[in-house]
């Protein structure tokens, strides 16, 4: 199994890593069991993602995308930030080997469940905007 | 300073210049096929009998009971399958071995268990040990075989093989042992041991890949895995790798001849790196730590992941492996750091690291020096290390 040198870079140079102190949106997504949890913090000011980190439990591949995914989204709208597609961070990644495809899935939920907890605090249903959520890895459930 | 460490033994090793010497004739004087007349020929016959020989006594054999092999994988297939179906004439269709054997004798077990056989496996505790008397307790009137490994090839322990070899002669069953991680590191005598059949690998030991043994004590009529030619007295078809053997021959020899000092020198080595590692915060060691291999130490460290743990060692220049999914392309963690009762989570933590005789001290100063702060640094950014030391998680 190979890793791209973005990968790798994200790996070995996780930007936006660490908690965020005055964060406004947190979610979690994973299973120890399956040996990958992803917390992701944001910071929502006018519908805009003004700042974001991640925590990241996982192999390579799942630190290098939590990493990747949040600099794909700061700086953007909310909007923005839930039309992310996994394979829109895999592709910023040069790639993945198809056994880590998961770990993209993960960044995925893992934005929309710190967008979902957002809404939750400002009183908003957020179920009709973010949608369900597979804040557990389903891979593992077989 | 960085250093390059290979820390991979039980992965395999490095060819020995020695081997390699013994290799090279091989493929360019003694060219010859072992079963021609000329001299080119019987050359090489004569290099695949002198190996024999010397695989023989290493092993406490006779030079007639060792097959040449495409390696321990092929040795235990053809061990384990070819008993079954003799012994299945006989009506005796149970199998026993242990949780924590290698996929080469699960996945074997697994494929005679869809043709009919029961296979039982035992259990190795959170030690990682075989227990003897659980053994003879699953013995049944139908037991065609027992198949147990010497040595662990992830956490290194060593099993109770001369007990289990005196309670299958006592009940007059087959024993097969896979000893593919346990040749060169610890003594073995078949005859002493009553070990009917045992698999080895010559990659293990600083001999080339694609090359092992198959001792099989005489008597044994095993059906065929591999048929083809008359090679191996017509039991095991194909042209001889007769530079691989040579290797393997010279591989063994060098290995045995210094069994007693390098194992002083290599657990001398491997306890203090354990002894080290440990002082890393919630980190614990795999398996027996007095009855395993010289060079194995295979640790745990909560609230990381193995793989990322690997990345971040190769990085510094230290080649390891772990028991984590990721790093075996499934979902679940090692089959046997579950199978000694660790949790998935930390099963997923886990750390082999494996020595040689070309390993050193200054590497187990190095490996001291570099792994707590990688170990750090995973942690500064694991969620699941923050649910741990706020004591949300506990294993």
């Amino acid at each position: 199994m190979a890793y791209s040198e973005k990968v790798m870079d994200h790996f070995a140079n996780p930007r936006n890593v660490g908690e965020l102190a005055d964060a406004n949106g947190i979610g979690e997504v994973g299973n120890p069991k399956c040996g990958d949890i992803m917390k992701m913090y944001i910071k929502v000011e006018n519908g805009v993602i003004e700042d974001v980190s991640f925590k990241t439990f996982g192999c390579g591949a799942a630190i290098a995308t939590s990493s990747m995914a949040t600099e794909l989204i700061k700086g953007k709208t909310v909007d923005e930030a839930l039309k992310l597609t996994n394979k829109a961070v895999m592709e910023a990644l040069d790639g993945l080997p198809p056994v880590k495809v998961h770990c993209s899935v993960l960044a995925e939920q893992a934005i929309k469940s710190a967008v979902s907890d957002y809404y939750r605090r400002q009183g908003i249903d957020p179920t009709p905007i973010v949608g369900e959520l597979e804040e557990d890895c389903h891979a593992c459930e077989i | 300073m960085k250093r390059f460490v290979y820390a991979d033994n039980a992965a395999t090793t490095p060819v020995s210049p020695a081997v390699l010497e013994a290799m090279l004739p091989c493929y360019k004087e003694n060219y010859g096929n072992p079963s021609s007349l000329y001299g080119v020929g019987q050359a090489a016959k004569k290099t695949v009998d002198a190996a024999r020989k010397a695989v023989a006594d290493a092993l406490g054999a006779f030079p007639e009971e060792i097959y040449f092999t495409s390696g321990g994988s092929e040795s235990d297939n053809w061990a384990i399958k070819g008993t079954a179906h003799l012994m299945a004439q006989k009506g005796k269709k149970h199998i026993i071995t242990s949780k924590f054997e290698h996929h080469a004798v699960l996945h074997t077990t697994a494929a005679l268990e869809k043709e009919g056989f029961e296979v039982t496996y035992l259990d190795v505790h959170h030690d990682g040990l075989v227990r003897p008397e659980e053994l003879e307790a699953a013995l049944r009137e139908d037991t065609a075989l027992v198949t147990i490994m010497y040595a662990n090839n992830e956490i290194g322990t060593i099993q109770p093989i001369s007990e289990i070899g005196a309670i299958c002669k006592k009940h007059g069953v087959l024993f097969h042992t896979d000893a593919v991680q346990a040749v060169g590191n610890v003594p073995i005598d078949v005859k002493k041991q009553g070990i009917d059949m045992l698999s080895l690998s010559a990659h293990k030991l600083h001999g080339p890949k694609g090359v092992g043994v198959l001792y099989l004590r005489k008597g044994i009529p095993i059906p065929n895995l591999i048929e083809g030619g008359a090679q191996e007295r017509g039991r095991r078809a194909g042209t001889e790798n007769v530079a691989g053997i040579a290797g393997l021959g010279v591989a063994i020899r060098e290995a045995c001849s210094s069994i007693e000092e390098r194992a002083a020198r290599l657990t001398a080595m491997r306890d203090r790196l354990i002894a080290g590692a440990l002082k890393i915060d919630r980190s614990r060691l795999n398996g027996d730590p007095v009855k395993r291999l010289p060079g194995n130490v295979n640790l745990s460290f909560e609230g990381i992941e193995g793989e990322s743990l690997l990345l971040m060692l190769d990085m510094n220049g230290i080649c390891a492996s772990s028991g984590s999914a990721c790093t075996s392309g499934s979902l679940d963690p090692s089959h046997v750091l579950l199978s000694i009762g660790l949790p998935h989570a930390v099963a997923h933590g886990s750390l082999r690291l494996s020595f040689s005789d070309q390993n050193s001290e200054e590497d187990v100063d190095y490996l001291l020096e570099v792994l707590p702060s990688i170990v750090d640094r995973l942690r500064a950014m694991s969620p699941l290390w923050e649910d741990i030391i706020k004591g949300k998680t506990v294993y």
